[in-house]
């Protein structure tokens, strides 16, 4: 084993073994094997570390973990788990190389602006003429893996937005001005929903706050980091915290459970004691969640909304940046909605950033058990906070076959419909 | 393991998902929530008696040994495979679970987890009260196995006062039904309460019926503060001889309070020596009564203060200082050693003063917690497994815990078992002949010795370790 790589062997002696995530766990749920729980994977990990076990045996287990971080919030000895992940997976990324369509996806496209919106427009233009329609239609779409032919069956009608309609600016705040923003938009949220970005930042205007939108800003780097490469997320933190420090923001707010858990742990990225780490430190203290603002300010709600709503935290939002009662609280205040909890609510939905793409059999299991869950209580809508799990949604109702049935949202997409902004 | 074995274990089990003999899985089922690691050559994942026979007729065969598994949460080695062989792991096997609230029973497969069945009890406006710490997490079968108990125990008993019937395979692959599904039965000996507390020695349990009993309408919440340790343990004695049975009576010392405190503050006092935590259930209006009553006796005995929660909220913020113990406690340092000696009640001021010289003697972190009610501690030391001295020391502070336990007419173990952790004093106890007749009881269940050997009974010689040196 490369010695230059140092897995987070200290951290594992906080497991007590106790065995209370195992419940929390999605992949020891659907697999029912203690290898494929926190439990296990630490024990594997402090193995590696011990070189009593082979990368190759441990690999699987490392991979097949979806980072939800559930086990973190159920841990009662407060174990790193977040930390002997990272440390395996950039292990395990340096030892046995990733999958092709994985380091496409991640080194050339996602930070990438011009790729990004090369095929954004592509997909735009495609759906819009029916090519997709067509192609899927004859059979095309079969030669892509079935991860991909699910992903593209429930790819929203993507939106760019346009130069004209987003002019990098300063909305000022509706009423009196509370505090000054700045709003990150990501990368995925912004090619896929656009328009959640776009209504945030009207509904963050709406609550009282002036919100500024900078160019210079760029992808969080969350799905590099997750797959093991933290040289090329230390580059992305850096520019984003650079580009933010040249403003005065109060908070700087997204709209992304994913991308957010990132940006709020960015300082675990750089050392302790170094510069970058107080830069980062500062940067990640005002980073917060959309609902958690809107959670403190009075929203005017205009519409009533008359429907049966259940919430799917996003894991990285709840288990990660711990925001865990404010969507609750903002979607019971919509007069009208009847807000259900189901069983296993804060289990993850097993999209997982691209975990969906790349282990697709494996998250479909963990989606169903969630559908299962979800159907008990009979909602018209399933709120999300996060993309991926948006589209994981989607792709759930859409394997129950209830797609006339079942709506699915983002949380400020039905806020923006309860304070009508359209 | 020979290719033979897993040839036919995997004709009994013929479903690749349920038969593990990867390196990875089998060392994630090397261990429990206890010291000792050791890997099995194979582990099953059993869904059916029928699977569970085959099972153990295999393993006849090839005399090879066999471990019952639940969620591996026993903190005295129960599960390990210290001797290599089968895991027959049962978590997987949860299909049934039954409530039949005329016979005010429950009919379970040996996986269900514990919080389950009281969870789907309750539906019924029933309870099924023994609720260890880790109910959430393990298994009925491994509850029974370890005759699990908790903080209800006081009032209510562990696991063995509340199992009716088993349907057990034996170390030959047969198949017996102990006891039945009525409350009164005294058919012949008491095979039940034989085989519940034994550990997985004696035989394999596939299913249980449970006695019920009604749930208890509301409950009440107080907290009792002491400077003096001492009196904090003389009131647990005058509550009780007061007329009142709480439903839980826990005990914090100072350390399990500061260290709370500074892992979450929650606003405790630390310059207190002990907190008790009492919860008394039943109707509202007596709760109410023996509320007061409680808080009475207390502040006669010597508390310097008394708090009764109001609302359920304020309830549930006094119990999470004790459920907070065993994280904050483990921060200092990583390695915790949870024994749970026990005395008889009226011992319990003097166990304390005895925990506090150890404690001084061999200089180690020692704090204490736990079901003070029923005298069971839980003496946790804060140590470091890399730190081999530290461990010494340990061992031989452990040693001195069973003693004092014992001499005060306590035992070895009030919940957690013998499993492979406290063999080397089970002579103490037992005496000679004591754990000999236990032996041959053994002998007789299973002569050659396949069912989970290694554990309860010592070999030759055999010390109490925490190293490996
Ligand atoms: C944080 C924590 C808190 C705890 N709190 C308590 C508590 O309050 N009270 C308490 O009593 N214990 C407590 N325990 C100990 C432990 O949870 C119990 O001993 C529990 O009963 C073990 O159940 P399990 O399913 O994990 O079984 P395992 O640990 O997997 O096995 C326990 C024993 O049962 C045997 N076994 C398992 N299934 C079967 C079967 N079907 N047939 C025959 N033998 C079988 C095994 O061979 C082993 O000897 C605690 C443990 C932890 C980690
Ligand atoms: S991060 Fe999620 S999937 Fe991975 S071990 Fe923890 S709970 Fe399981
Ligand atoms: S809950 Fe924490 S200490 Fe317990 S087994 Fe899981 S990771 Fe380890």
């Amino acid at each position: 084993m490369s010695k230059s790589y140092r897995l987070a062997y200290e951290e594992t002696f906080a497991c007590v073994q106790c065995g209370y995530c195992l419940p929390k766990c999605p992949t020891y749920e659907t697999t029912g094997v203690e290898t494929q729980s926190p439990r296990g994977r630490i024990n594997l990990v402090k193995l590696l570390a011990e070189e009593k076990i082979s990368i190759d045996s441990a690999a699987s287990s490392i991979e097949l973990c979806l980072g939800c971080r559930a086990c973190e919030t159920a841990c009662p000895t407060n174990v790193q788990y977040g930390t002997i992940l990272q440390s395996a997976k950039e292990l395990i990324t340096k030892e046995m190389p990733s999958s092709k369509m994985e380091l496409l996806l991640l080194e050339k496209g996602l930070p990438n602006k011009k790729w990004q919106k090369a095929a954004g427009r592509g997909l735009e233009i495609a759906q819009k003429t029916g090519m997709v329609s067509l192609a899927r239609k004859a059979g095309i779409m079969r030669v892509f893996p079935e991860s991909i032919q699910a992903m593209e069956s429930i790819a929203p009608m993507i939106k760019m937005p346009k130069k004209k309609e987003r002019k990098y600016r300063v909305l000022p705040p509706i009423g009196k001005k509370t505090y000054t923003v700045g709003f990150f938009v990501g990368c995925i949220m912004d090619m896929m929903f656009s328009k959640i970005n776009d209504d945030s930042m009207k509904l963050l205007q709406l609550a009282g706050y002036e919100v500024t939108l900078i160019e210079e800003q760029t992808c969080c780097g969350a799905l590099l980091h997750h797959s093991g490469k933290k040289r090329e997320t230390i580059a992305l933190a850096k520019k984003n915290i650079a580009v933010f420090e040249k403003y005065d923001f109060d908070f700087i707010i997204n709209s992304i459970g994913g991308c957010g858990a990132m940006l709020v742990e960015y300082p675990e990225l750089f050392d302790e004691h170094s510069e970058w780490h107080s830069r980062a430190e500062k940067f990640a203290l005002r980073c917060k969640d959309i609902s958690v603002l809107l959670a403190e300010s009075s929203l005017p709600f205009t519409k009533e909304i008359r429907k049966v709503v259940a919430y799917q935290p996003s894991c990285h939002l709840r288990h990660v940046q711990k925001v865990i009662d404010e969507p609750h609280q903002l979607i019971k205040k919509i007069p009208g909605i009847d807000y259900r909890t189901f069983e296993k609510q804060d289990m993850c939905c097993g999209s997982a950033g691209i975990y969906n793409v790349v282990h697709y059999n494996e998250a479909m299991e963990v989606l169903d058990q969630k559908m299962t869950h979800i159907e008990k209580v009979e909602p018209d809508i399933i709120v999300t906070s996060n993309p991926g799990c948006h589209l994981q949604m989607k792709l759930g109702v859409e394997r129950e076959g209830k797609t006339e049935k079942i709506k699915v949202v983002h949380i400020v997409e039905l806020l923006a419909e309860a304070c009508e902004i359209y | 393991m020979h290719a033979e074995i897993e040839k036919e274990i995997r004709q009994v089990i013929n479903n690749k998902r349920r038969v593990l003999t990867n390196e990875a899985d089998l060392a994630s089922y090397s261990y429990d929530a206890s010291f000792g690691v050791f890997p099995p050559d194979v582990v099953v994942q059993p869904t059916s008696t029928n699977e569970v026979v085959g099972i153990v007729k295999v393993a006849n065969k090839h005399k090879t040994p066999i471990y019952p598994r639940g969620k591996g949460t026993s903190l005295s080695g129960g599960p390990l495979p210290v001797h290599g062989g089968i895991v027959l792991d049962f978590s997987k096997w949860t299909d049934t679970l039954i409530i039949e609230p005329d016979d005010l029973v429950a009919i379970v497969s040996p996986g269900v987890i514990t919080a389950d069945i009281n969870k789907m009890a309750n539906k019924f406006g029933l309870m099924y009260p023994p609720d260890p710490s880790s109910s959430h997490v393990s298994t009925i079968g491994g509850n029974l196995s370890e005759n699990a108990g908790g903080p209800r125990g006081l009032k209510y008993g562990v696991t063995k006062d509340y199992v009716l019937g088993l349907e057990v395979v034996t170390a030959d692959g047969e198949v017996i039904q102990t006891g039945g599904r009525t409350v009164k039965n005294v058919t012949g000996y008491d095979l039940t309460k034989l085989i519940v507390g034994s550990e997985g020695t004696l035989g394999i349990i596939t299913k249980a019926i449970l006695q019920l009993i009604p749930k208890p309408q509301s409950t009440g919440t107080l907290m009792v503060l002491f400077d003096d340790l001492f009196i904090a343990g003389k009131a647990i004695s005058s509550i009780l001889t007061g007329g009142i049975l709480p439903s839980k009576l826990e005990i914090m010392d100072q350390a399990s309070v500061v260290a709370v405190e500074q892992f979450d503050p929650l606003g405790l006092p630390t310059d207190i020596e002990a907190l008790l935590l009492i919860e008394l259930d039943g109707h509202p209006a007596a709760i109410e009564a023996e509320a007061k009553r409680v808080k009475e006796i207390c502040l006669e005995i010597g508390a310097i203060k008394v708090k009764t929660a109001e609302t359920k909220e304020e309830e549930a913020e006094l119990w999470k200082a004790r459920k907070l113990v065993s994280p904050a406690i483990v921060r200092k340092k990583p390695t915790k050693i949870s024994e749970d000696a026990t005395v008889p009640r009226s011992r319990i001021p003097e166990m304390f003063q005895r925990l506090k010289e150890i404690r001084d003697k061999y200089n180690i972190d020692l704090v204490v917690f736990g079901h003070a009610g029923d005298g069971n501690l839980h003496p946790n030391i804060i140590a470091d497994k890399r730190n081999i001295e530290e461990m010494k020391r340990v061992e031989k502070a452990v040693e001195e815990i069973f003693k004092a336990a014992l001499e005060m007419g306590g035992t070895l173990s009030g919940e957690h078992g013998i499993g492979m952790m406290k063999t080397p004093f089970m002579e103490m106890e037992l005496g000679t002949t004591g754990l000999y007749m236990m032996k041959r009881i053994k002998e007789a269940w299973d002569p050659h010795n396949l069912l989970n050997p290694g554990k309860m009974f010592p070999d030759p010689g055999q010390r109490f370790a925490l190293t490996n040196e």
